[in-house]
């Protein structure tokens, strides 16, 4: 596993358990498969603040990036975790 | 131990995390002029504070009758009475103070329509000393306290010149041969190297080790590691066997739905629909303590009233509250029901089950925040130049059960009074003790075997073992006989430890290594947990045993203390619980049966 990847990973941790199973649930089952753009998105949304990660998650609004939208649009609509 | 190259940094003081507790000290510490640095293995406002969003308690009476000695009484019932009582007057004096410090800071208090701080009833928080109506004490920023809390603290703490080690795991404490605690050696993650942080005093800041049960309410950050290097320094712990559930986890996911939704109006029904918990707090109801509707939650389920499949959860309904007020009042909580339990709130209760939620247990401190030991007869002995506060320590303030909101309230006023302490005892820029040439060596000798571990068992498949256990044996109702099999059984995963294999031999984002250090100081927590909850002989608070149902003050209204050597054996000592107070403001409040 690159380092990158392992960087991914940690930064996965967030403050809250629920932040914790969305994003991991998309690093484990999406990001092996994911085109640049979407993985480049997904970095992207670990760099922002949990609070708005999770009104993004819970469709309060969306990140302004089309990426990281798409990202967030993945989660929402994947099968319960 | 050569092999390894150590880069030191010398500061005043170290504090290790960036939660509410570690944030306050750190900003506090450099606005008093000593040079601190903070480390931290998550960025700072990715800390499990983020997750406390009901609110902060503090008797400002701005929606209606308070006063702070309520504020202090409701405190120590909900203790149970083993909360230390000049602990608990110093919290409950200073808490308006600290507020209003946190509102000029820029924490954006909810506020009423004539503009002061909106506040709210929250579990247990009562006024007249229990007699009078339920207390409205919880300050709130909409259902973001916790993270508004984090971001003006950060800001506040870079304001005032304080520097981050972001993304750097604390291995081990540092000590010289005098037994003081002269710093910390961390890992900087990102490029695997090794730094000794010195400082005059190291505060350690840690959290909760929720994650060593296997439903937990907690993120995955929360590991205990403040408690496994205390333990692994040879320090006792106080009051382990104190874990508090939160009654209403999402059933299957463990994420919570805070209790603010009963504040406002919830009520928790079984499988015949019934509002059960009118039988166990006639006066209180669904507002009584987190032990009280745990535990009434747990009868009614081990009773057979529970709801689904397998009768093993309750519900939590807000149909009758309306879309309007949820919406208002509780922003989140439908979309939460909906994405991790299929509810749409207006329409149907959410599924719920006690989930554990914070450790009332932790290192033992005065409420100066100084870490103190049995020494002798001295059960107050100050360990130099070692510090705790938040929920990785034990003030005691929560005593055998914490109020919801006053884990907020105690973050701040102890990080707060760590850093007016050390303003009066340390000088800045003093020379630092003198450490012996080996004194990192056990710490590097640990180091050395996690990362070439080669055993037959991966670090996940122990944590499994260790969570399993804990949840089926160390949960909220005990008896001697699950308590003792728990006890062996625990053992059993604490030696498989020697057998862990480490896939990943780098030192680069090495989350295998750090997450097999994270393991260690859950183990090392979860065996002090269960062997102290093994060795109390009664019920009081969150320790709810069967085979000895009441509460006996006689015999054990007394702190314990607990230690964990190298191979997992634990070791007692108590220390008497704190029944006086500071001042003559307010008197000690003397044991009597906890009624809701």
């Amino acid at each position: 596993m690159d380092a990158d990847l392992k960087a991914l990973r940690w930064r996965c941790r967030r403050g809250t358990r629920e932040l914790d199973q969305l994003l991991g649930w998309w690093l484990e089952v999406r990001y092996p498969h994911a085109p640049a753009d979407l993985r480049t998105g997904f970095g992207g949304l670990l760099e922002a603040q949990d609070p708005d990660l999770w009104d993004w998650l819970l469709g309060r609004g969306q990140p302004d990036d089309a990426n990281q939208a798409r990202v967030i649009h993945e989660i929402r609509t994947r099968d319960r975790v | 131990m050569s092999a390894y190259k150590i880069q030191t940094h010398e500061f005043d003081m170290v504090v290790v995390g960036a939660g509410g507790a570690g944030l306050r000290a750190t900003f506090g510490l450099a606005s008093k002029g000593l040079k601190t640095v903070c480390i931290t293995k998550v960025f700072p406002t990715r800390s499990h504070t983020v997750a406390a969003q009901g609110g902060i308690s503090a008797a400002l009476g701005n929606m209606g009758e308070d006063d702070w000695r309520y504020h202090y009484f409701d405190t120590i019932k909900g203790s149970d009475w083993l909360g230390d009582q000049d602990a608990i007057e110093y919290m409950c004096k200073e808490a308006p103070a600290a507020i209003i410090e946190l509102e000029h800071y820029g924490v954006p208090f909810s506020r009423t329509d004539e503009g002061k701080i909106y506040q709210r009833p929250f579990g247990g928080m009562t006024t007249r000393y229990g007699e009078g109506p339920p207390a409205e004490r919880t300050c709130a920023a909409a259902d973001r306290t916790g993270h508004a809390m984090l971001h003006t603290l950060y800001q506040q703490a870079l304001a005032h010149d304080a520097q981050f080690m972001i993304e750097y795991f604390a291995l081990d404490l540092i000590w010289d041969q005098q037994g003081a605690c002269c710093g910390v050696l961390a890992l900087d993650m990102a490029e695997g190297t090794l730094h000794l942080f010195r400082g005059q005093g190291t505060v350690l800041a840690t959290g909760g080790y929720g994650r060593a049960y296997f439903s937990a309410t907690s993120a995955h950050t929360c590991t205990g590691d403040g408690g496994g290097l205390a333990l692994r320094s040879g320090l006792a712990m106080q009051d382990m066997e104190f874990v508090q559930f939160h009654p209403t986890g999402i059933y299957g996911a463990g994420c919570l739905i805070t209790e603010g939704v009963r504040g406002e109006g919830g009520i928790l029904r079984n499988s015949s629909g019934e509002r059960f918990m009118e039988r166990y707090a006639p006066h209180y109801k669904d507002l009584a303590s987190r032990d009280v509707v745990s535990r009434s939650m747990t009868i009614e389920i081990r009773e057979g009233r529970g709801v689904g499949e397998h009768k093993d959860h309750l519900l939590l309904d807000l149909t009758h509250l309306g879309p309007e007020v949820i919406h208002e009042k509780l922003p989140g909580i439908a979309e939460s029901a909906r994405i991790f339990a299929n509810v749409d709130v207006s329409r149907q209760p959410i599924p719920v089950l006690p989930t554990v939620h914070y450790n009332m247990g932790g290192i033992p401190t005065n409420y100066h925040g100084e870490v103190v030991q049995r020494v002798g007869d001295d059960p107050d002995h100050v360990v130099p130049g070692l510090y705790a506060i938040g929920e990785a320590a034990c003030v005691s303030v929560h005593g055998a059960n914490r109020l919801g909101s006053n884990s907020l309230l105690d973050l701040v006023v102890f990080g707060r009074s760590v850093a007016n302490r050390c303003a009066q005892t340390i000088k800045p820029g003093a020379a630092h003790r003198k450490l012996a040439d080996d004194a990192c060596d056990k710490a590097l000798a640990n180091l050395d075997r996690l990362r070439n571990a080669n055993g037959g068992t991966p670090t996940a498949a122990i944590r499994l073992n260790m969570q399993r256990t804990m949840q089926s044996d160390a949960a909220v109702f005990r008896t001697s006989k699950t308590l003792s099999e728990g006890c062996q059984k625990m053992a059993e995963v604490f030696a498989s430890f020697e057998d862990v294999k480490v896939s990943d031999r780098s030192l680069v984002w090495n989350s295998d290594l750090i997450e097999t250090y994270e393991l260690q100081n859950l183990l090392y927590n979860a065996v002090a947990t269960i062997t102290s909850a093994e060795q109390r002989k009664e019920s009081r608070g969150a320790h709810a045993h069967e085979d000895f149902p009441e509460r006996d003050d006689a015999n054990w209204q007394k702190h314990t203390l607990v230690k964990v050597d190298e191979k997992g054996k634990a070791s007692f000592e108590f220390r008497p619980v704190h029944m006086f107070t500071l001042t003559d403001d307010v008197g000690v409040v003397p044991p009597k049966k906890r009624v809701y």
